[in-house]
């Protein structure tokens, strides 16, 4: 990424193009390697989304007021958010998982918008992060449904609704689409995160363009435009991912309880 | 940005080259091919992300959930309470509504009746007074008449007598000595022919 900025010098300044640099996991304390238990810019924006949650979610609710204060309002709504969305597409006996799930979306929620702050750092747009989330969904997924119907869980690749010369075919893809299901979890919402503060970066390094040359009076609104409105679609955007995170969470648990179709 | 005119100087070192060393940042500070690869923070973020979901899952099951559970449960009782008092206040309203419209069937019934009774007591009333009064006024019209009739007799016998007066004074002018009884006689059968 540096090496692009070489082709851009103008008039003593130049454009400065790091789109990645957010994305770079720093010690918090000290200029050391990164070890394992090092306390980094991850445990800050970490801990923040802890105390976000317990905000909102503690701090906010303990009023107990039957009539409920903002606050309060919106920590009942994310819980009957999640509630609903456990209950109507996962089904009711899968309601013991609703905390379970809970912790993940009010994790992918705080971590999203607090990395939409300016200057902060975004957790789940590491794969890392979110790969941790979906192989935790996968295996807690597949062993419960091992543990609650035995091998009556493989039911879930036998299409007993399909003709059955196709069932070995639809076996096969049903097994791979399966296995991909922890890959494309964890990707879209890494890479939705990062592709959309990226491109915020790239806009936001055109701002400057006025202080270079004449072409900047167009330029540099034109990129504030731009980050105005990717901006608003990145809210949208936090929101959405934590949303299809879970919801595909309760799928995937659905089929774990119910794995014939 | 001012750093960055210094960028060419480690520039002989290929990107490629750094992250295949394991080096996921060059000397400036900038990051070398996309971070989310680097494999030396995996380790620290997996962990910090541990430590994150259980202190978020305690936090959530052990406090906040039982807690809004709660308070949606308690509300749900007061709104289900709340409804079925605003039931029983509705059917109190009603009945009290029917037993208002009762009264007052009953109250204009009462009425019609009084005045009905009352009618009947005044017109009984006044056929009596009618018939007490045509009684009086007919015992009057008998006194009166009586009365007349006495006083036309008085005034018959007045003029008789004033007539047989005249008679004898006019037959004792007339130079006749008037005998009383036939004089009496004459006047009595004049006056009353």
């Amino acid at each position: 990424m540096a090496t692009e900025t070489q082709d851009t010098a103008a008039q003593g300044m130049e454009l400065v193009f790091h789109p990645m640099d957010q994305f770079i996991v720093k010690p918090l304390f000290g200029d050391g390697p990164v070890g394992m238990f090092t306390v980094t810019n991850v445990t800050l924006w970490m801990a923040l989304a802890v105390l976000a949650t317990i905000g909102l979610l503690v701090l906010g609710t303990s009023g107990r007021s039957t009539i409920p204060t903002r606050i309060q309002s919106i920590a009942e709504l994310f819980y009957g958010f999640v509630r609903k969305m456990v209950e109507d597409v996962a089904g009711k006996d899968a309601l013991p998982y609703f905390p379970y799930i809970m912790t993940l979306f009010v994790f992918i929620v705080f971590s999203n918008v607090l990395g939409l702050l300016p200057g902060a750092f975004t957790t789940t747009s590491h794969i890392a992060v979110t790969a941790v989330l979906a192989m935790a969904v996968f295996l807690t997924v597949t062993l419960m449904g091992f543990i609650k119907h035995g091998l009556g869980f493989l039911g879930v690749f036998w299409i007993s609704a399909a003709p059955l010369p196709l069932r070995p075919i639809l076996a096969m893809i049903e097994v791979i689409s399966y296995f991909v299901r922890p890959v494309s979890h964890s990707i879209r919402l890494a890479g939705n995160m990062m592709a959309g503060h990226a491109v915020i970066k790239v806009f936001a390094a055109f701002a400057p363009m006025i202080l270079i040359g004449w072409i900047g009076v167009l330029v540099t609104p034109l990129s504030i435009i731009a980050i105005t409105a990717i901006y608003a679609l990145e809210v949208l955007v936090a929101f959405i991912q934590a949303y299809v995170f879970a919801i595909l969470t309760c799928v995937y648990l659905k089929d774990a309880l119910h794995p014939h179709h | 940005m001012a750093t960055e005119t210094t960028a060419a100087a480690e520039g002989h070192v290929s990107p490629l080259g750094l992250e295949e060393a394991g080096k996921c940042v060059d000397s400036h500070g900038g990051a070398i091919g996309m971070p989310q690869l680097c494999p030396e923070w995996m380790g620290n973020q997996i962990f910090w992300l541990a430590v994150t979901l259980v202190v978020i899952f305690f936090v959530l099951s052990r406090v906040a959930l039982p807690r809004i559970a709660a308070i949606l449960a308690e509300r749900q009782g007061t709104i289900t309470n709340d409804i079925a008092a605003a039931e029983d206040l509705k059917v109190k309203a009603v009945e009290a509504e029917s037993a208002y419209n009762k009264a007052l069937a009953d109250a204009r019934a009462d009425a019609q009746r009084i005045i009905a009774e009352t009618k009947v007591g005044i017109k009984a009333e006044l056929d009596d007074a009618l018939a007490k009064a045509d009684a009086e006024i007919s015992a009057r019209t008998a006194e009166g008449e009586k009365k007349i009739a006495e006083i036309r007799a008085g005034a018959l016998e007045s003029v008789e007598d004033v007539a047989k007066d005249t008679a004898q004074a006019i037959v004792a002018a007339m130079g006749g000595k008037a005998d009383a009884k036939t004089v009496n006689a004459a006047v009595a059968s004049r006056v009353k022919g």
